[in-house]
């Protein structure tokens, strides 16, 4: 199967199980707890992401759901090693990056960068907006002087600002402007990868539209591939070409975006969709809903075997002990489940 | 809908004075909450939902703050009217409240049973035990395990889900004519966020409360509201029963807002539809319409003359002059649209 563009025709040159461009192999991600106030001993280990294992098309969006909590943002900074993975391998085309150090790892930061979620927070108010998104260039010695202004006023053009406001500061901005600085700052060093770490849930419904459009835009204009993070389940489904979907630290469900949303074969999953109201009382009407009990256990005591087996309404006593495999039940179809 | 509603709100107007000048928040809302119906009131942050609300039950901080005109007609009283004394009466008895945060709607340093046991003892005079069973029940009703024990827990052993449980709970203890859910579940997980609104829901069913459900969500809105007001820049735009708001929206701004959110159910389309621009400022409020500036079937009265609310169908209002054209638009790319 060829993937598809989001119009529907197949891209060209492009084949399913090719170009992969962000290689995921048993990522963990551990955090440390620990207990006293001099002689610090390390008591427990939050398994943050344990044992992931997923890759990303050159090209596509992979969209990353989950509930708060679940490891997801965690994921996404370790594969730009802005957590170093506890264990596992993260490439990047053919270039290993748990390995890489300093100079290196700066040089392979151009071509992979981040959108954040909230765009209050994630600029820094005492500089210019111009100043923000042209610090990458002076970080990569990629332009300065006149040059550098003239690439903040086409990049601020780009993401649909005026280059006229270049020397206001983030607070003059409302929260979707502030959203495309952020965006603008990703794009500054022509970065083939980007992840998008809920860039949108900040966002008040009709400026969502506006920043969600903005992003497919400038896929299609740079070839970007994204990494795209939410817990907007309805967000990802638009956006995505592929869907993946975590709890607690660990892959589900891993399929095409169609697929998973009108296939989904984990009960999480399944529990997770019906979970997200339609915005149409007809259909809401209609629809089926799982209502799952309980909360979502503390990662930092993670049930046995599979980690859903507490609020899973089909869990039998396998599901108790034995940590179910993540195979591959059909072609791109990614699942962990022992009653699938 | 023959019978009295059981609140009546009309005119109401809440202004901020700030330095900048006057925030008009809410300006000029009315309308009925029916007996036992469940209400939702959608716009986006800033639009004065919230405000509206709390402006109900006067829990506007004076200063900035102030109700500057209006009607709020709950049982045969002007809400707004009454003593300081006699509305305390009303808060967390007749109508209650369940906020949005529930991490920092509660308090920290009482146990969730002293906090549940206050309302009991000061509106309904139970004495102690009898309302220490009664925040037991209560406890049980909301779902949470082991209520007995639980109950001297404080708010930080709770998690989320379980707080704005504890929160409705407690909003419920009275047995309260009215409940105003401010935005109740939008800190909440998906899957939370369905368990706290299928028991606001079932309980509401089963005490006969009317519940106001304020929020940005139409999914929300459109599974458990009958009626729906849309608001926008501090007024309501539109009115309607769910099912015909959704199927026959007719004020650009509501047609705009359903129209840029992508849906679950349905395959994407290529291209999100969004509304240009953004909300206006509330000091500065255009003259005319307020959604004129952004509104794609807007004519030169718009700018000058403000709409009111204009009979549009069966119990459906929207204050929009071109409502016929919005009509006409929606309803011939229905087929197309495939919803």
């Amino acid at each position: 199967m060829a993937v598809e563009t989001r119009t529907g025709e197949p891209l060209q040159g492009f084949v399913a199980q090719g170009d992969i461009l962000v290689d995921v192999k048993n990522l963990k991600v551990h955090f440390p707890v620990t207990a006293g106030l001099i002689f610090q001993r390390k008591i427990a280990d939050v398994k943050a992401v344990d044992g992931i294992s997923f890759d990303i098309r050159k090209g596509e969006t992979l969209g990353l759901v989950g509930e708060s909590g679940c490891g997801k943002s965690t994921t996404g900074r370790a594969i730009l090693q802005l957590y170093r993975p506890t264990e596992g391998e993260v490439k990047f085309g053919q270039t290993e990056l748990t390995q890489l150090q300093g100079n290196d790892l700066r040089r392979m930061r151009r071509q992979m960068q981040m959108i954040f979620q909230d765009p209050y927070a994630s600029l820094n108010p005492r500089m210019s907006v111009g100043a923000i998104v042209g610090e990458p260039l002076a970080i990569h010695g990629l332009a300065k002087g006149a040059g550098r202004r003239e690439r903040v006023a086409e990049l601020m053009r780009i993401v649909g600002l005026n280059p006229y406001y270049a020397g206001r500061f983030p607070h003059e901005f409302s929260g979707g402007q502030r959203q495309r600085v952020g965006v603008a700052r990703a794009l500054a060093v022509e970065p083939e990868f980007i992840v998008c770490d809920e860039p949108v849930s900040a966002l008040d419904v009709s400026i969502q539209a506006q920043i969600i459009n903005l992003l497919e835009d400038l896929q299609d204009q740079f070839g970007l591939t994204y990494l795209f993070i939410a817990h907007d389940l309805s967000v990802v489904r638009h956006i995505s070409d592929r869907v993946v979907v975590m709890y607690l630290g660990k892959l589900m469900e891993l399929t095409g975006r169609d697929e998973l949303y009108e296939n989904p074969l984990h009960p999480y999953t399944k529990a997770l969709l019906s979970a997200v109201p339609v915005p149409d009382p007809s259909v809401e009407s209609q629809r089926e809903r799982i209502i799952l009990t309980g909360d979502v256990p503390s990662p930092l005591r993670p049930p046995s075997g599979c980690v859903f087996h507490t609020r899973c309404p089909i869990a039998i006593d396998e599901c108790r002990q034995e940590i179910p495999e993540w195979r591959e039940i059909s072609k791109d179809h990614w699942v962990a489940c022992h009653r699938v | 809908m023959a019978s009295e509603p059981l609140l009546q709100v009309r005119d109401l107007k809440t202004y901020f004075y700030t330095d900048d000048g006057v925030v008009k928040a809410v300006d000029g809302v009315s309308y009925d909450v029916q007996e036992g119906e469940t209400l939702g009131l959608v716009g986006e942050s800033g639009c004065g939902k919230s405000v509206s609300a709390l402006s109900l039950l006067r829990l506007i901080a004076t200063p900035p703050g102030k109700i500057v005109g209006g009607e709020v007609l709950f049982g045969g009283e002007d809400l707004l009217k009454i003593s300081d004394e006699e509305i305390r009466h009303v808060r967390g008895n007749r109508i209650a409240m369940v906020f949005q945060e529930p991490m920092t709607s509660l308090n920290p340093v009482l146990t969730i049973g002293r906090q549940l046991t206050e309302a009991l003892e000061l509106h309904l005079k139970m004495d102690t035990n009898s309302a220490r069973q009664r925040a037991i029940q209560l406890l049980e009703m909301v779902g949470i395990p082991e209520a007995g024990g639980r109950i001297n827990d404080y708010p930080h052993q709770f998690s989320g889900g379980m707080r704005q449980r504890v929160m409705i709970a407690m909003a419920l203890s009275c047995n309260p004519k009215l409940v105003l859910a401010d935005e109740p579940t939008t800190a909440l997980d998906v899957t939370i966020q369905a368990q706290v609104l299928e028991i606001l829901a079932r309980l509401s069913r089963e005490f006969g409360t009317a519940v106001v459900i304020i929020t940005h969500n139409l999914g929300v809105v459109a599974r458990y509201a009958d009626r729906v007001n849309v608001m926008y820049a501090g007024k309501i735009v539109e009115m309607a029963t769910a099912k015909e708001l959704y199927a026959k929206p007719r004020h650009p701004y509501t047609v705009g807002l359903l129209k840029s959110v992508p849906r679950l159910d349905q395959a994407r389309k290529t291209k999100l539809e969004v509304i240009e621009g953004v909300p206006p400022d509330l000091i500065n409020v255009p003259k005319g319409c307020s959604f004129y500036p952004r509104c794609t079937f807007r004519v030169d009265r718009c700018a000058e003359e403000a709409p009111s609310l204009l009979p549009v169908g069966d119990n459906h209002t929207a204050a929009c002059w071109e409502w016929k054209n919005v009509a006409h638009a929606v309803d011939n790319a229905r087929p197309v649209n495939g919803s």
